[in-house]
C-alpha cells in the first residue's frame, strides 16, 4: 500500500500571544513545529503500513528549514520525505495550497491513500483535505476517528460527527483526514534518528512539478487578507467572594437574573 | 555545562529526556502510589531502541558502553528513579553475560535483552549476605548435567518481571570467597519461584522480590566462566554498574530541583516570590553545586571505565557515593523549600526524597564503598617512593 | 521577496512590523527592515507600518463575469427532519446581507423527502429554495451532494453561497470550493459587505483565536464562506413570507464511490456539545475521575452538555467527543462553566466565543479568570454540590 500523509510546519502556538496593551504580537521564540493534527497523519500512516506492508512518503509545502522537520518524521520510521520549495510558492491559500500539493503528488504517482491532519494550529481551515481530494479528483472523508478495514483498493473508516459517528467506505486511491482520537503517536527510535541524520529530503520546486505559476503562491490563492487585528475581549470580568454557600448563591442570583434558565 | 557529548550520545540523552517528559512524569506519582510495574514503558523503551545502548552492536544493541546507559538511567530518574530502575536492573543482571559469558551464551540472551524484549536482574543479596556477600548460603550443587539450587535471594529488583537471572551461589563451601559461582537462570525452571513482592519506601514502581530455589535444575551450560569465579563477576559487574546507581542519584535530585526551583518562583509570600529570599537562593545555589559536581565525577568515571582502564573500584565507589549522598541532600532540600506543601503527597518532592535514600544503599551500601575507597588509596599510597 | 517589499526611503527601523509578524520573518539590521524567507505574504505587516514603508501589491483583476454573478445562496443543513439551526442563522445574516447588496436570498436543499422543510426556509428568510429530493440522497454524503451543488451553483450562479461551518459543511464547501476553483474562507465569525466592490468580508479567528482576520476573494465567483454555528442571529419566522420553491433539472449521480454504510449515535449521556446551550466542562482540577460525577450532576440538573479539556481526555477520564479546544471541538453555548480548568490558550480556542462564562479555579492565578464573566476562587470539589443543590432548589 502505497501511503502519502501531507504536513505542515506551524508556529509552536503557545508562542503566539497578544499583548492587548500594546496591541503586538508575543512571541517567545517561535519554535516551529509540526502541526499536531499531522503528527497523527503520520502515526496512522506508519501503523497501515507496519500491519499490511507498504511504503510511507511524507510531503509537504514550505520553506527550506521544513526538511528538519520532515527528517524528524525519518526518525519515526516514514520511508520517504519530500518537501516542496520555491518561492513561488509562497502566499498560497487553500486553494493554492491543495492545487500545489496535488501536483507533487502526481509527481510521486502512485499513491493509494492520502492522509491529512484535521486542521492547522496557524490557519485553522481545515480545507485542504478535501479540497486536495478535488483537485486529484478521488473521494474523501474527512474527521476520520478509526479505519476499520483497509485493503488493496478498499477502505472502510468511521468519521465522527457531532452525535457520534458514521461509517463510511470508499474505493482507493482516496483522502482521509484524521482527528486525535484516532491513534497515539510514537516516539523515534534511536536508529531511525541515526537514519534521519543521513537522509537527504528531496526538494522539488515549482518546476520539478510542472506546477502552472498562475495556480501557486500569492496569483494561485482566491482570498486574500486585508486586515488583521486583535480580537476585543468585552469581558467585566467579577471575582465572586465570600465562603462557599455564599459564592453560589451570589452566582445562582445573577445567573437566573438574566433569565438564561426555565423553571422545570 | 558541555559534556562534549558525541552526536549520538545527545540522540540518546535527548529520546530517553523525551519518554521521562512525555511518558514517565504523567504516570509517577500515582505508579509511586500503587506501586504499578510500568510495563507500558518497558514497551516504549523496547521500541526506541535505549534497552541496547551498552550491548555491542553484533547482539543487536547500540554499541555502547557505561556512560550511554548512565545517560538513559539519569534522564528517566528525572521523571522516577523508580520507574527507571526496569532498565537499570536489567542492566546489572545483563553485565554477567557480557562481560564473562561465552559466545553461545552472549547469543542466546544478549538480543532479548537488547530488543527490550526480556529483562534481567541480578541475584546475588541474602538475608544474611548483604554487605557481607561472603555470607552467602545459596548453594549450586553439581549433578550430573546440570546444577541444583537450593537457597533464597532476597530483595532482587525486576524480581518476577523479569525473564533472566545472573545469580551467584555457593559451589564449594570450602574455598570460602573462591568457592562462589554465578549462573544464568530462566524464568519458568522447575524450582524457581518468586516471594511476595515487597512493600518499600520509595522507589515503589519498580518490583523487587526474593528469588526461591527448591531443588531448581539449570543445564551446566548455565554456568557462567567457570567454578570460583561467582565473587569476581559479582564484583567486576558491580564496578561497572555503580556508574548507574549514581546516573540515577543524579538524575533524582535533578528532578528535585528542577521542580524546587520553578515552585520558588511562583510561591509569594510576604510580597515577593520566596525565590528572592537569600536563604532560598542559597539553598538552590548549593543543590544546583551538588548536582553539577556530582554529575561531572559519574561521567567522567563513566569515560574512565569505557576507556578500558583497568582499575577503576575506586572511582566507581566514589562517584556512587558522592551521587547519592548529593541526592538525599538535595532531595530533602527540595521538600524544605516546598515547606509545608513538600510534605504532601500532592507534590513530587516528598516521593523524590523517599527514592533517594535506597542509592545510599543498595549496590554497596556507601560505609562499604568508603571502606574500598580507603582501602585503594593505602594501596596507592604504599607504592609511592 | 515576492510581491512584498520594504521602501527603504520610508523605513525608519522602528521594529513595529517585527513585533507584529506572526512569523518572526522580519528582521532589522542596521535600522532597515528586511523581510526573510519565512515570510507567508500574510500582509499583516503592512497595516502595522506607520510610515508606509512596507509595500503589498496585489491586482484586482478586471471581473466582467461580476455582473453576471448575483445573489446570496445558502446551503441548508437538516438532520432528522428538522432545518439545523446553523442555516437559520445563516439564513437571518443573509438576508441583512442581501440587503446591501440589493439582491436576493436562496437556498439549497439536497435530501429524501425534504419538502417540507423547503417552506419553513421561506419563513426564516430565503426567497427561493432550490431542492433537490432523491432517495439517495437521504444520507449526507460529500461526493452526490458536492456534485448536485456544484452543478447548481453553475447553473444559477450566486455570487455568495454561505455554508454552517459544521462537520458536513466543513467538509462539503472545500470540495465544492476547489471544483469551482474558487476561494473559500473558514469558520467565519463576521460578515461585511464592500458595497462599492460588491465583496464579501470575511471575518474569522486565526492562531487558536488570538489574531482575527478580515479575508475577500475579488477575483473568483462565487465567494465561499464556511460561517461558526452559533454566532449569527437567525431572524424570527415570518409565516406570512412567500417565496419560491424551484425542483431544478439536475442529472443526479447514479454511481457515488462513497458508501455510507452505517450511523452510530452514541452520544446519549450527553447532549450535543454543538448544539448545547449550557455546557459543564471538567479540567483537571477535578483531580481524579471519580469526581467527574460532579460535574455530571450539575449539567443534568441544567439539562446541559458535558464538555472535558485536553488534559481530561488525555488522561482517559472522559473521551475524545467531549474535548473542547484546539485539537477538540469549538463551542459557542450560551453559558460555560469552565471546572477545575486552567485556562490554556489552547482551551480557550475552544469556547472563549461563549456568551457567560463561570470558572471555578482553586489558583487565583489561572488565566481562565482573565476571560471569565463570573470566576470563583475556591475548591471545586466542593463548590459544584453546593452549586447543583443550589439549582435544584431555585429551579424546582
Amino acid at each position: 500500500m502505497d501511503i502519502i500523509v501531507c504536513v505542515k510546519q506551524v508556529p509552536g502556538t503557545n508562542e503566539v500571544k497578544m499583548n492587548q496593551e500594546t496591541n503586538t504580537i508575543i512571541r517567545e521564540g517561535v519554535e516551529a513545529i509540526i502541526n499536531p493534527f499531522d503528527t497523527y497523519a503520520v502515526e496512522e500512516g506508519l501503523r497501515i503500513r507496519d500491519k499490511i506492508g507498504g511504503k510511507v512518503t511524507v510531503i509537504s509545502m514550505g520553506i527550506p528549514k521544513v526538511s528538519d522537520l520532515l527528517k524528524d518524521t525519518i526518525a519515526l520510521g516514514v520511508d520517504d520525505a519530500i518537501l516542496l520549495s520555491d518561492r513561488a510558492f509562497a502566499g498560497a491559500d487553500s486553494l493554492a495550497t491543495a492545487y500545489t500539493l496535488s501536483m507533487g503528488i502526481k509527481k510521486i504517482h502512485d499513491y493509494d491513500l492520502i492522509i491529512c491532519g484535521k486542521q492547522a494550529t496557524d490557519g485553522d481551515t481545515a480545507q485542504v483535505g478535501p479540497s486536495l481530494a478535488e483537485k486529484l479528483e478521488i473521494p474523501h472523508t474527512t474527521y476520520v476517528r478509526k479505519i476499520e478495514e483497509i485493503k488493496e483498493g478498499m477502505i472502510r473508516c468511521q468519521r465522527l460527527t457531532d452525535d457520534g459517528y458514521e461509517v463510511i467506505e470508499m474505493p482507493l486511491p482516496a483522502v482521509i483526514t484524521v482527528v486525535k482520537e484516532i491513534n497515539e503517536p510514537r516516539l523515534p527510535s534511536i536508529k531511525g534518528m541515526m537514519k534521519a541524520k543521513k537522509v537527504n529530503v528531496k526538494v522539488w520546486n515549482a518546476q520539478d512539478i510542472h506546477a502552472d505559476e498562475n495556480m501557486i503562491g500569492l496569483k494561485g490563492s482566491a482570498t486574500w487578507v486585508v486586515k488583521t487585528f486583535i480580537p476585543e475581549h468585552n469581558i467585566n470580568s467579577e471575582i465572586i467572594d465570600g465562603r462557599p454557600e455564599e459564592q453560589v448563591k451570589t452566582l445562582v442570583d445573577k445567573l437566573l437574573s438574566m433569565q438564561f434558565f426555565v423553571s422545570k | 555545562m558541555n559534556y562534549f557529548l558525541s552526536e549520538e550520545q545527545q540522540m540518546i540523552q535527548e529520546l530517553a529526556g523525551r519518554i521521562a517528559d512525555e511518558k514517565i512524569m504523567p504516570i509517577a506519582l500515582e505508579y509511586d502510589e500503587e506501586g504499578k510495574f510500568p510495563y507500558e514503558i518497558v514497551k516504549i523503551l523496547a521500541e526506541s531502541d535505549l534497552c541496547g545502548v551498552y550491548i555491542a552492536e553484533e547482539y543487536g544493541g547500540l554499541g555502547g558502553g557505561i556512560l550511554e546507559m548512565a545517560l538513559v538511567v539519569e534522564q528517566l530518574s528525572r521523571a522516577c528513579g523508580g520507574i527507571a530502575l526496569s532498565f537499570a536492573a536489567t542492566g546489572l543482571g545483563t553485565f554477567p553475560i557480557i562481560l564473562f559469558g561465552n559466545d553461545k551464551q552472549k547469543q542466546k540472551y544478549l538480543p532479548e535483552i537488547a530488543a527490550g524484549r526480556k529483562l534481567a536482574a541480578f541475584g546475588l543479596t541474602e538475608a544474611n549476605a548483604g554487605s557481607d556477600a561472603a555470607g552467602i548460603q545459596t548453594t549450586a550443587i553439581s549433578d550430573g548435567d546440570f546444577y541444583v539450587l537450593n537457597g533464597t535471594k532476597q530483595w532482587i529488583t525486576n524480581g518476577g518481571e523479569a525473564d533472566i537471572y545472573t545469580v551467584v551461589a555457593c559451589t564449594d563451601r570450602r574455598k570460602g570467597a573462591r568457592g562462589f559461582s554465578a549462573f544464568i537462570i530462566e524464568k519458568d525452571t522447575p524450582g524457581f519461584s518468586f516471594g511476595k513482592k515487597e512493600n518499600k519506601m520509595g522507589i515503589r514502581a519498580s518490583v523487587t522480590r526474593e528469588l526461591v530455589f527448591d531443588n531448581c535444575k539449570i543445564p551446566k551450560e548455565n554456568l557462567l566462566s567457570k567454578e570460583g569465579m561467582g565473587f569476581i563477576i559479582a564484583m567486576k559487574t558491580l564496578d561497572r554498574t555503580r556508574p548507574g546507581v549514581a546516573a540515577q542519584a543524579v538524575g533524582i535530585a535533578q528532578g528535585a530541583f528542577d521542580y524546587a526551583i520553578q515552585y520558588a518562583r511562583q510561591r509569594v509570600q510576604f510580597g515577593h516570590a520566596i525565590s528572592s529570599f537569600q536563604a532560598i537562593q542559597h539553598i538552590l545555589a548549593d543543590m544546583a553545586i551538588q548536582i553539577e559536581a556530582a554529575r561531572s565525577l559519574v561521567y567522567q568515571t563513566c569515560r574512565h571505565i569505557d576507556s578500558g582502564a583497568k582499575e577503576i573500584s575506586k572511582e566507581s565507589a566514589m562517584c556512587k557515593v558522592f551521587a547519592s549522598d548529593t541526592a538525599m541532600k538535595v532531595t530533602t532540600d527540595a521538600v524544605q523549600v516546598l515547606g509545608g506543601y513538600g510534605y504532601m503527597k500532592e507534590y513530587p518532592v516528598e516521593k523524590m526524597m523517599r527514592d533517594a535514600k535506597i542509592t545510599q544503599i543498595y549496590e554497596g551500601t556507601n560505609q562499604i564503598q568508603r571502606n574500598v575507597i580507603a582501602l585503594e588509596l593505602i594501596k596507592e599510597a604504599s607504592k609511592v617512593k | 521577496m515576492g510581491d512584498i517589499k520594504i521602501i527603504k526611503e520610508k523605513c525608519v527601523g522602528c521594529k513595529l512590523c517585527v513585533s507584529q509578524c506572526p512569523f518572526g520573518a522580519i528582521s532589522v539590521v542596521e535600522k532597515k527592515a528586511y523581510i526573510m524567507e519565512t515570510c507567508t505574504l500574510c500582509g499583516v505587516c503592512v497595516e502595522s507600518c506607520k510610515f508606509m514603508a512596507i509595500e503589498f501589491q496585489r491586482d484586482f483583476a478586471e471581473n466582467d463575469d461580476a455582473i453576471y454573478y448575483e445573489g446570496i445562496w445558502v446551503y441548508a443543513e437538516h438532520k432528522n427532519d428538522h432545518i439545523a439551526n446553523v442555516t437559520l442563522e445563516l439564513l437571518g445574516e443573509a438576508r441583512q446581507l442581501a440587503k446591501q447588496l440589493g439582491t436576493k436570498v436562496s437556498a439549497i436543499l439536497l435530501g429524501n423527502n425534504v419538502g417540507h422543510i423547503a417552506q419553513e426556509i421561506i419563513f426564516y428568510g430565503a426567497d427561493n429554495v432550490y431542492v433537490v429530493d432523491d432517495p439517495s440522497l437521504s444520507d449526507f454524503n460529500d461526493e452526490s451532494y458536492a456534485t448536485i451543488a456544484t452543478n447548481l451553483i453553475n447553473k444559477y450562479r450566486p455570487e455568495i453561497v454561505l455554508v454552517g461551518a459544521t462537520t458536513y459543511g466543513r467538509s462539503l464547501a472545500p470540495r465544492i470550493s476547489s471544483r469551482l476553483h474558487t476561494g473559500l474562507t473558514a469558520d467565519c465569525t463576521k460578515l461585511e459587505i464592500d458595497k462599492e466592490k460588491r465583496l464579501l468580508l470575511q471575518t474569522r479567528p486565526a492562531f487558536g483565536g488570538n489574531l482575527m482576520a478580515t479575508i475577500i476573494c475579488p477575483n473568483h465567483k462565487p465567494q465561499m464562506a464556511t460561517i461558526r454555528p452559533r454566532v449569527m442571529k437567525a431572524m424570527e419566522p415570518d409565516h406570512t413570507r412567500v417565496g419560491k420553491i424551484i425542483h431544478p433539472a439536475v442529472d443526479i449521480p447514479l454511481v457515488v464511490l462513497t458508501k455510507v454504510l452505517h450511523t452510530v449515535n452514541n452520544l446519549t449521556e450527553m447532549v450535543n456539545l454543538m448544539e448545547a446551550e449550557i455546557i459543564v466542562s471538567a479540567g483537571r482540577g477535578m483531580s481524579d475521575p471519580k469526581n467527574l460525577k460532579l460535574v455530571k450532576e450539575l449539567a443534568d440538573i441544567l439539562g446541559a452538555a458535558v464538555g472535558a479539556s485536553r488534559a481530561v481526555v488525555d488522561a482517559g477520564w472522559m473521551e475524545y467527543s467531549h474535548q473542547v479546544g484546539q485539537t477538540g471541538k469549538t463551542v459557542g453555548p450560551k453559558i460555560y462553566f469552565a471546572c477545575g480548568i486552567s485556562g490554556a490558550v489552547q482551551h480557550l480556542a475552544g469556547m472563549s466565543s461563549s456568551d457567560i462564562i463561570i470558572a471555578i479555579n482553586k489558583n487565583p492565578d489561572a488565566p481562565i479568570f482573565k476571560i471569565a464573566t463570573f470566576g470563583i476562587v475556591g475548591d471545586v470539589l466542593e463548590i459544584l454540590p453546593i452549586l447543583t443543590q443550589e439549582f435544584k432548589q431555585r429551579l424546582g
